[in-house]
């Protein structure tokens, strides 16, 4: 039950995504797990968040910090909310794990006036070389899991993205590629050949 | 709801409390109910534990169950066998911190635990109501706790928890009260009964009714319908355990016998446990107050009492903030009934947090040691509390 400052500073992508946050507006949080994001938001800028998880204990912690959450299925969840509910929608390190993207994206900016998606690279320069070298199918820190047990069921570049994004007619605002690894709180934004060496990219996306 | 009260195994208690009365609705004034009849004067019996603060804004209510008490937490007499219903979250350092908070917990009228109910003296006769009490509604009971509240000099409440028919009072509470809810906290429950929990319910009151000893309501000068209330409460515990629980408690044991009677004696465990449950029952509780309260929680349906048919349209007067918590083995009040409130309060943009908690013992599992409930009302109470008002 804390409701101080975390105390472990906010995993780095986080940072990078609480950054592009006003201060003051509304966001939900898909797949929040439990907190951490939320928790910063509201006590660094007064952000009312919403969190939506699937797991019992991490919506339980989350509960506990007092951040409103809700524990359901992200795609049946959004269905309740009404038009421009939020300021902002975040789907972090999860587009990777869901089954009808378009939908999503596009639920996802009904309810929310901006969206922030971030995944894993599928492109980075090690998965690449392992397919080549090895033969066998990428696993790397961001991407730990062999095949037949990933919950990442779809691979997707930055290069994908940007291109569903055209196909689904959806402006990218802003876009940052970086460098760090799963649990790692420290990390760099990259600006040279992303593509090849950016472990995460980070898109907000408008209507 | 079943009786779990045992002592914390911590040996942590609120330690003694007393059971108060408050009348009001004094003639000539009458508390107008929902049915269209009239109710006065009325008791209501209730329990405090912890201290309210000097600007009244640390109050709990916690809302009793069907069979409950206002006996939510602590001990009569230091010698008391039995704590109330709720000692395991109610108490000092526990899930509803009496240390923080002032707990209020009021027996429903239409009872028989102290508050007016049939069994109370008709002022018009003198004798017992019987079948003349008039129906009183969750919304009604509701009203007479809002009275209590505020003679007790309580404008705003913390909150409102409370499970099963004791939810069914909160969710009452946040759209009856909208200003006086800072956070309402149901568990365990729905905006409405299911044909399915009215078929339980009716079937508990034909066993009451079926009872020769019942004799239209007015058994209060003779014997009681005590074979009645014992099978309408059989079939409640049914309805609060679940086919996991049950088959972990008794399976298809057998009660101290080797081999089957073969005579209709209690063979299995379970019909000894269930035979055990409703003897106690009709002990400590009143079979018209029975009937009365199940049709009450019948009638109960929010969308059609605040909202015109509309649960999202009843939610829209609510300004609390919301704790939903389900059971996943509850067949009584399913979590698809919990996620129907949760809905309808999205839809209305209010701050709601859900949780399904994973567990095998049905129903009743808002009753039994659960540290993550615990943890969760905890949690959610320390940050109304700490928020401004």
């Amino acid at each position: 039950m804390s409701t101080a400052t975390p105390p472990k500073p906010l995993r780095f992508d986080l940072q990078i995504i609480a950054s592009w946050i006003p201060a003051g507006s509304t966001v939900l949080d898909l797949g929040c797990g439990d907190g951490e994001l939320l928790e910063y938001l509201r006590e660094h800028k007064r952000v009312a968040g919403t969190g939506i998880e699937l797991r019992e204990e991490r919506v339980a912690r989350a509960i506990q910090r007092g951040l409103p959450v809700l524990q359901g299925d992200i795609g049946a969840e959004l269905a309740d909310y009404p038009d421009g509910a939020f300021d902002t929608v975040i789907l972090s390190q999860t587009l990777q794990q869901v089954y009808q993207p378009a939908e999503l994206i596009r639920e996802l900016l009904r309810v929310g006036r901006r969206g922030i998606v971030s995944f894993p690279n599928f492109s980075h320069w090690s998965v690449r070389a392992q397919l080549l070298v090895t033969g066998y199918a990428p696993k790397n820190a961001q991407l730990p899991y062999e095949w037949y047990n990933t919950p990442n069921i779809r691979v997707i570049t930055l290069r994908d993205f940007r291109k569903f994004m055209r196909e689904l007619g959806v402006p990218v605002l802003r876009e940052v590629a970086i460098v760090s690894h799963a649990r790692d709180r420290r990390g760099r934004v990259i600006h040279r050949l992303t593509d090849l060496r950016a472990t995460y990219g980070i898109f907000m996306i408008g209507r | 709801m079943s009786e779990y009260s045992d002592h914390d195994a911590r040996g942590v208690s609120v330690g003694l409390v007393e059971k108060r009365f408050f009348t009001f609705a004094q003639p000539p004034e009458t508390l107008c109910l929902e049915s269209g009849g009239r109710l006065g004067p009325v008791t209501v019996a209730y329990e405090t534990c912890g201290t309210l603060s000097p600007a009244a804004d640390n109050a709990v209510l916690i809302c009793h169950a069907l069979s409950g008490d206002s006996h939510v937490a602590g001990t009569y007499r230091a010698d008391d066998p039995k704590p109330g219903w709720w000692d395991l979250m109610v108490g000092p350092g526990k899930g509803i911190d009496t240390g923080r908070y002032f707990v209020i917990c009021a027996n429903v009228i239409g009872s028989c635990m102290g508050s007016t109910g049939p069994g109370s003296p008709d002022p018009a006769t003198g004798r017992p109501f019987g079948l003349n009490f008039p129906l009183v509604t969750i919304g009604d009971m509701v009203k007479a706790q809002k009275v209590l509240v505020e003679h007790l000099g309580i404008q705003r409440l913390l909150a409102v928890v409370g499970g099963s028919v004791g939810g069914m009072q909160v969710l009452e509470w946040s759209v009856r009260y909208p200003a006086m809810v800072r956070a309402a906290i149901p568990l365990a429950t729905t905006c409405r009964h299911s044909a399915l929990a009215i078929a339980f319910n009716e079937v508990s009151r034909q066993a009451i009714m079926a009872d020769p000893d019942w004799r239209g309501g007015a058994y209060y000068e003779g014997p009681r319908p005590d074979h009645g209330l014992a099978v309408a409460r059989m079939i409640g515990h049914i309805t609060y355990l679940s086919d996991e629980a049950l088959r972990q408690k008794f399976g298809r044991r057998l009660q101290d016998k080797e081999a089957f009677s073969f005579n209709f004696d209690a063979d299995f465990q379970v019909e000894s446990y269930l035979r055990y449950q409703g003897k106690k029952f009709v002990e400590r509780f009143d079979a018209n107050a029975f009937l009365y309260i199940t049709k009450a929680a019948d009638y109960f349906d929010l969308a059609q009492s605040h909202g015109d048919g509309s649960l999202v349209a009843a939610f829209a007067k609510a300004r609390a903030r919301f704790l939903v918590v389900a059971f996943t083995s509850d067949w009584l009040y399913p979590t698809y009934q919990s996620r129907e409130l949760v809905t309808a309060l999205k839809k209305n943009r209010r701050d709601v947090s859900f949780c399904e908690i994973e567990a095998d013992w049905g129903h009743d599992a808002f009753l039994l040691p659960n540290p993550r409930l615990t943890d969760l009302l905890k949690g959610f109470l320390h940050r109304v509390h700490s928020d401004p008002a």
